[in-house]
């Protein structure tokens, strides 16, 4: 099924996605004819039990990975003509990311980190930008740190403007809570919800935890490589209550006591 | 436990097979050269006995140790005394004579250098034992005055074939000889010259070329009958022969003359082991180095079997026995790479003269049992210190996210440094100035002490310098040189132990080229401070020429006098010492200044010596100076005491006549030839002279420097191929260190990958972090190599090397190459990092 956009233009579109692993009896249809738009200006989350293609639909849309046929379009650019080099510069100019693992570099402080994405670019900060950018993620004195001297929130947040700072068209985040605090992971969440609402960034999050659904403005659910539903302005009832239906009784149940660590509730 | 560090080490493939390569090279140095060294031997056991028959009968001290004949000849009429004796089955005599150079069909020398270039008669006598020597292989024996037989090899270099007409520059009378090739001879056992040449004539041919014409021989070998030994033969013959000449038992004459050059082996092998000591310590470095950082990103697991209950012993004991099954896995590989390198020493010295080709390698036990043990020791000894460290590893640290290896404190490591290199600087003083024993033991141990040290401080004193590289990079390189910069800093132990690998090879080839520059420039000065005449004639290596030469060159136009030079060499006091020789009417034109004594005395039967050699041997003038020459001992009045003198190339000089009488041919190294004022062209016209026999060459002054200088471009340019070995092995050292290190950075490579960064980029930050680990080793082994080199040169600087020369642009050059370095052992590194797969690397452990 395809899901319609639900305002203006979409930052991404994916059309009739394929990707398989695998091959014979062990063939694993990880996305299968998928189609999406992802509205620009949004907060869209991509949800799903594991093994559902979430993950891997995501690394197609951010030029991580490549399908096996459909194709992906951020802005007008159709990903799947792409050599190396223009995904390259595709990754730096118009793709922000955030990790679960934070993913810092070691032996930078927290502002060199920020700004590594317009340094490899060699373009300069725009002043105003990077001053909300940095006083939106309130690290306050602590940009001079190196991430190991940072707690793991604050290691998220810096990881948050480092993906804003370069104004992309679209920010991804792959379960950028998994490895948090319920209090650290709501402060990432609100900083997510305020550059999609204060400066109108596109942002797609991937993610287990149907509490930080509920952050977003959109939610569509996965199940073995499928688009099977979705939900614009969820709340976490809703949410849990797709999850169980899509996946079945008991990998709903098991949502719902939440699997992993800093699903808590908020 | 075993299991698990096994199938750990399995694991790994591509990190096992990096960590073993360093020690791989080192045990191939090793095994290369221990079987080089057996092939030498053997071959020359086997050649030596086939240069002496069952008795050998020869003038009393016929030959030098150093290999020098005496021109003291036996009869003909002795063969029929030895024919008669009981346990003769044949008699044959010798004719042998040195410096018999063949040329090759473009007029170049064959052989020369080295091994000897022999002629003499032709003969088919079996060697002792039986053994058979040369055989006509092609051709005939040589009859009749113009016929000749050359040895295969020399043939085969000179380029001649049967029916050719071959040149030969004999050191006698008659300079030029042409003679056609009828036969060519091998070994019918197999065998080699190692790099002799072998001209033979028939017998009167030879006699009349080498011996003046006179019916004797330089030897006689007996065959023994069947069931008479060599002793009872010697014994028979003794009792026959006329007082001077003595009967010698094969098996006695031959080890006799191998003895000598075994000596002289058993010294190349030592230089050589001493390179691959070299290679073994930067292997240890290299060892060190990949076991720290194997461990560290081990550090998880290791935690994790200690929570398991695996108690410290068992976790130090596993990572020991990697180190084991590297070690053995290294010494495997090492032995057959050593077999490869055994050939590369063989072609080595034979850029020195030494031909072994055609023998095949010796491989002794004591070769293969060296092997393993070097490569297993090194390895776990190296492994050790690593491997104390997991000791300290926690339980609780499987359960966290940073883990950290306990490292040695940084400061400890600098006290540590700064105590080694003053106590290796103190050991390499009293080694080098002081009086100790065993001076030179003190000066390795110094040297070793001083690298040592400066590596266990390298990480505290090169942070001025990796900050500096960082900013220089930041500023030229941008964002990734940034980066770059920043990761060499990130563990500045592994950055600097890397580096220090490298400034070992470095520190001694800068050594070495400060040493060579200094002896050139004091070559140079000393050329140039005692250069007498207008030309020098010589030859190339310093061996005797005919006196023909210089006869014809006094009645060359322009030519106002000449002056000879000869040398040879005897025994004094129980020790080889030179003599030199010239005519006393020409002692004035050396120009000596006499301490004490008249030069002009100098006659038949006196010597003048050298003020050294007086103090040395307490020797004053007047008093009496017995020296055991090749005719015996010969007593001379000491005359005069003169200054050093390089133009007189022995502290004892004496007069032409005494040292022919001493039996040494009438043949002259050196020949000084003085020009009429504003004479032209006399060069061309002395050239012209030794035009067919090139030998011998006419030199001026710059001429004659470069000459003297050439030997030792020779001895550096082949220590710096052995150190090549060092400094191969550090660079596998910088490729193993990126290569680890970017294995334990995948997670941050994928994500400067996704955020933008482009392949180049990231192959350029690798190999800026190569180059300013290449530049690190080089820049410190520029500096420990300049205090070393001026340290030596200081302390040699009475023996004659006064000029201390820094060669500032081959230091520059060695500078640059250590840049070009760096981005070499980038390339594979980088690439490996260019090719992660984004996705893979960021959720990588």
């Amino acid at each position: 099924m395809t899901a319609a956009p639900t305002s203006g233009t979409p930052a991404a579109r994916v059309r009739n996605l394929t990707k398989t692993y695998g091959s014979g009896e062990a063939l694993i249809r990880a996305l299968d004819d998928v189609s999406l738009d992802l509205g620009a200006g949004q907060f869209t989350a991509v949800m799903g039990p594991s093994g559902s293609g979430k993950s891997t639909l995501m690394h197609c849309c951010a030029a991580l990975d490549t399908a096996d046929s459909g194709s992906v379009f951020v802005g007008d650019q159709d990903l799947s003509t792409m050599k190396d080099k223009a995904l390259t510069r595709l990754r730096r100019d118009e793709i922000g990311f955030v990790f679960q693992s934070y993913n810092l570099v070691p032996t930078l402080t927290a502002e060199e980190n920020i700004l590594l994405p317009l340094a490899i670019a060699r373009r300069r900060p725009d002043r105003d930008w990077y001053d909300s950018v940095i006083a939106t993620v309130g690290l306050g004195d602590r940009l001079g740190h190196k991430p190991n001297e940072l707690s793991g929130g604050q290691q998220q947040r810096v990881a948050v403007a480092r993906a804003l700072v370069s104004r992309p068209r679209i920010v991804f985040a792959d379960e950028p809570t998994g490895n948090l605090d319920s209090r650290s992971g709501a402060e990432v969440l609100e900083l997510l919800r305020r550059s999609v609402d204060e400066h109108g960034q596109t942002v797609v999050m991937v993610s287990h935890d149907p509490v930080a659904a509920a952050w977003t403005d959109r939610v569509v659910f996965l199940a073995d490589g499928r688009l099977v539903d979705e939900l614009a302005r969820p709340t976490r009832e809703q949410v849990l209550d797709v999850m169980a239906r899509v996946s079945g009784p008991e990998l709903g149940s098991e949502f719902r006591t939440g699997p992993g660590t800093g699903s808590g509730s908020a | 436990m075993i299991r698990a560090a096994l199938k750990s080490l399995l694991g790994r493939k591509v990190r096992l097979l990096l960590s073993t390569f360093a020690i791989v090279l080192g045990v191939a140095f090793v095994a290369g050269i221990l079987m080089f060294s057996d092939t030498l031997n053997r071959s020359f056991t086997a050649l030596f006995a086939s240069t002496v028959g069952d008795v050998v009968v020869r003038p009393d001290g016929g030959q030098t140790d150093l290999g020098q004949l005496s021109t003291q000849t036996l009869p003909a009429s002795l063969a029929g005394k030895l024919r008669a004796l009981p346990g003769a089955a044949r008699v044959d005599g010798n004719v042998t004579a040195l410096n018999v150079y063949v040329m090759s069909t473009d007029d170049k020398i064959i052989g020369g250098v080295g091994p000897p270039a022999i002629g003499g008669n032709w003969s088919d006598a079996p060697a002792g034992h039986g053994i058979q020597g040369l055989v006509i292989e092609e051709g005939h024996e040589p009859h009749g005055p113009d016929e000749v037989v050359l040895d295969a090899r020399t043939a085969e270099r000179a380029g001649y074939a049967l029916g050719d007409t071959v040149r030969i520059v004999t050191a006698t009378d008659r300079v030029n000889i042409e003679s056609t090739l009828v036969g060519i001879a091998g070994f019918a056992e197999g065998g080699s010259l190692n790099g002799a040449t072998y001209a033979a004539f028939d017998t009167a041919t030879a006699q009349d070329l080498f011996l003046g014409g006179a019916d004797a021989y330089t030897n006689y070998w007996i065959t023994a009958r069947d069931g008479t030994s060599q002793t009872e033969l010697a014994a028979q013959a003794r009792a026959v022969l006329p007082a001077g000449v003595e009967a010698v038992t094969g098996d006695d004459a031959a080890e006799a003359s191998a003895s000598g050059l075994l000596k002289g082996i058993d010294f190349l092998t030592t230089f050589l082991l001493i390179f691959a000591g070299i290679a073994l310590v930067v292997s240890a470095f290299i060892i060190v180095n990949t076991f720290s950082i194997l461990v560290a990103q081990r550090s998880r697991e290791l935690a994790l079997l200690r929570a398991l209950g695996a108690s410290k012993r068992q976790v130090v004991r596993s990572v020991q026995l990697e180190a084991f099954v590297i070690g053995l896995l290294a010494s495997t590989l090492g032995l057959g790479l050593g077999v490869l390198l055994a050939n590369g020493v063989q072609a080595l010295v034979a850029t020195v003269g030494l031909d072994l080709s055609g023998q095949p390698l010796v491989l002794a036990p004591r070769t293969v049992v060296a092997a393993y043990a070097v490569g297993i020791v090194v390895t776990m000894v190296a492994a050790w210190l690593p491997a104390r460290r997991t000791g300290r590893i926690q339980p609780i640290q499987a359960m966290r996210d940073d883990i950290a290896l306990p490292e040695s404190s940084l400061r400890r490591r600098l006290v540590l440094g700064v105590g080694l290199v003053v106590a290796g600087g103190a050991a390499l003083g009293a080694g080098l100035f002081g009086s100790v024993p065993h001076a030179g033991w003190w000066v390795v141990f110094g040297v070793l002490a001083i690298l040592l040290g400066v590596t266990s401080a390298s990480p505290v004193v090169s942070r001025p310098f990796l900050g500096l590289a960082g900013s220089v990079y930041g500023r030229l390189f941008g964002p990734m040189g940034n980066l770059a910069g920043q990761n060499s800093l990130r563990n500045p132990r592994r950055t600097t132990a890397t580096a220090s690998a490298l400034m070992i090879g470095l520190t001694l080839a800068f050594t070495v080229a400060i040493l060579g520059a200094s002896a050139k420039a004091s070559v140079d000065k000393q050329v140039r401070d005692n250069f007498i005449g207008d030309f020098i004639v010589s030859s190339a290596f310093g061996q005797p020429f005919s006196p023909a030469i210089a006869k014809r060159m006094a009645k060359v136009d322009g030519v106002d006098s000449i002056l000879r030079e000869r040398y040879g060499f005897g025994r004094y006091d129980g020790t080889d010492q030179g003599v030199a020789a010239t005519e006393p009417r020409d002692i004035d034109a050396f120009d000596l200044t006499m301490d004490a004594g008249r030069a002009a005395d100098l006659a038949d039967d006196t010597v003048l010596v050298e003020a050294g050699w007086a103090r040395d041997h307490a020797v004053g003038v007047g008093d009496t100076v017995k020296f055991q020459m090749l005719t015996g001992e010969r007593s001379w009045t000491v005359v005069g005491i003169f200054a050093k003198n390089p133009i007189v190339f022995f502290p004892v000089l004496t007069s032409v006549d005494t040292l022919t009488g001493s039996g040494f041919p009438d043949q002259d190294n050196y020949v000084v030839i003085y020009a009429k004022p504003g004479a032209r062209g006399v060069q061309d016209r002395l050239d012209e002279v030794v035009a067919k026999s090139p030998v011998v060459t006419v030199k001026n002054q710059q001429e004659f420097a470069a000459e003297q200088r050439d030997p030792i471009d020779r001895i550096i340019a082949i220590i710096f191929v052995l150190l090549v070995f060092a400094v191969a092995i550090a660079i596998l050292g910088i490729v193993n260190t990126l290569a680890l290190s970017i294995i334990e950075r995948t997670r941050e490579i994928g994500l400067l990958r996704a955020i933008g960064v482009s392949r180049r980029q990231l192959r350029q930050m690798i190999r800026l972090e190569s180059v300013v680990i290449a530049f690190l080793g080089a820049v410190q082994g520029v500096v420990l190599g300049i205090g070393f080199g001026i340290a030596l040169m200081y302390a040699v600087r009475d023996q004659g090397l006064e000029v201390i020369s820094i060669p500032v642009g081959q230091l520059v050059l060695f500078l640059v190459l250590s840049l070009v370095v760096g981005v070499l052992a980038a390339v594979l590194p980088a690439r490996r990092a260019a090719r992660l797969d984004v996705l893979k690397a960021i959720s990588a452990e």
